[in-house]
């Protein structure tokens, strides 16, 4: 026998279910007025600093069908790469926003600003990107990932540059749509599987 | 309430085995929704490493309270009525204080309020079944609620979900976020749930199912149940900050 260590294991996650609407955004599951609005209803504020964009994609499962009933969160810097909270972010950016997949055409929709790119600890840069937690039923833990964009330099990105295969790298692109629209699809298996991460 | 030199550093890889792998056949709906590839594994970065923060100014005073939150207190919800308490640790366990906790659930019959619950339980027209609170500074946390009805859900000919109580958790990083469910002490269903089963370590599965706890209930009033909960922790090592290798 050995010494027992003082660390404890994480709780086990479970699936957020098919409701996990009454939880999250309680207006979206037709329940408005308990809270004066839902959480993570906006990821900017009027007024926020840099390129505003919006992106819309879809969370399509093994045979190419959107998720009616997926939840979404997001989680982002500013445009200059600060994240909320830290000194100089810009006040007008919550970074953090909640949307589901729409109950009829399974798409979201993310409105935000495009991020700047982040440094890393240790030196190095991280390609403007932001990160995505996907929950619905069926799935046992959330999924992570994080769109990166086209028209960035994503070169010399640390995340990217560990994929070894192009065409899954090519997952985590949001493509340009017109002016300040991406489309961004996350494909949970099949082919073109989007890239999760474990994080 | 974050501190930085504690609440900001890289996060401990997650120990994937405490989890549900993504595909189960007995739960149907995994089969298209899991992937395939591996996760791509790697150290957490400054985006994993910090997330949202939510102050007790977003709370209302009835926003812990299930049984009275839908009515904004007019009439309280039909059901047993129980307190769910706990703490908020991580896996260094140290307190997770000022984090936000999301609840969501069932009311006493088993229907939930959603556009597309069509199960024939009735609406119990005082209760939304959705509350939330922050963690105080030792990361213990307390709501009041009615205990969820067990319900039928579409899966295999006749799969009953168990009492249980969703959980969202934030933490201090993106990294750490968390949704769960909680269970109840001594409910059969539990051993036949293929959600539950999802678990495949018993003693996992286990620290879903929360205790009655009597002392911590209120004679003549409610009783109250157990449920501790540990997120991601953080690494914490003198030698943190020297490049790797040296």
């Amino acid at each position: 026998m050995v010494q027992p260590l003082a660390t404890l294991t994480e709780t086990p996650s479970q699936t957020a279910g098919p409701y996990v609407h009454i939880g999250c955004i309680p207006s979206f599951a037709g329940n408005p007025g308990i809270y004066p609005e839902d959480l993570g209803k906006r990821a900017i504020e009027d007024g926020a600093r840099g390129e505003i964009i919006t992106i819309t994609g879809s969370v399509l499962d093994g045979t190419g069908w959107a998720l009616r009933d997926a939840m979404l969160e997001s989680w982002q810097a500013d445009a200059r790469g600060l994240f909320p909270g830290q000194p100089g972010a810009d006040p007008m950016v919550n970074g953090f926003c909640r949307f589901a997949t729409d109950g009829d055409s399974g798409e979201f929709t993310l409105h935000t600003v495009k991020p700047g790119a982040v440094p890393l600890r240790d030196g190095g840069m991280q390609a403007p990107h932001i990160a995505l937690w996907i929950t619905a039923r069926g799935i046992n833990t959330g999924l992570q990932t994080r769109i990166y964009f086209q028209d960035e330099d994503n070169s010399a990105d640390p995340l990217l540059a560990r994929i070894e295969q192009r065409p899954r790298l090519d997952t985590l692109i949001a493509q340009n749509a017109g002016v300040g629209q991406y489309r961004f699809d996350i494909r949970l298996q099949g082919a073109d599987e989007t890239v999760f991460l474990d994080i | 309430m974050t501190d930085p030199a504690r609440d900001q550093g890289p996060l401990i890889p997650r120990n994937r085995a405490a989890h549900p792998p993504a595909y189960d056949v007995d739960y149907k709906t995994t089969v298209a929704r899991s992937p395939r590839w591996p996760l791509l594994s790697l150290q957490s970065t400054p985006t994993e490493e910090t997330g949202p923060t939510f102050g007790h100014a977003l709370l209302g005073p009835l926003d812990n309270n299930l049984i009275l939150n839908f009515t904004h207190g007019a009439a309280p919800a039909v059901g047993e009525r129980i307190r769910v308490h706990g703490q908020v640790l991580d896996e260094n366990a140290r307190p997770v204080a000022g984090t936000l906790i999301e609840v969501w659930q069932a009311n006493a019959g088993g229907r939930y309020r959603h556009i597309k619950d069509s199960y024939f339980a009735p609406l119990d027209p005082n209760f939304g079944g959705c509350g939330r609170t922050i963690t105080d500074e030792n990361g213990c946390y307390e709501f009041m609620t009615i205990r969820p009805g067990a319900y039928p859900w579409p899966n295999r000919a006749n799969d009953w979900r168990p009492m249980h109580i969703h959980f969202s958790i934030f933490g201090t990083g993106f990294g750490q976020r968390l949704i769960s469910q909680m269970y109840f002490q001594g409910d059969p269903l539990i051993d036949l749930c293929p959600i539950a089963a999802t678990i495949k370590s018993r003693s996992q599965l286990d620290r879903l199912v929360a205790p009655l706890d009597m002392a911590a209930s209120r004679p003549m009033d409610y009783l109250a149940y157990k449920f501790d909960i540990v997120l991601r922790g953080r690494r914490q090592t003198m030698f943190e900050n020297q490049p790797e290798g040296m």
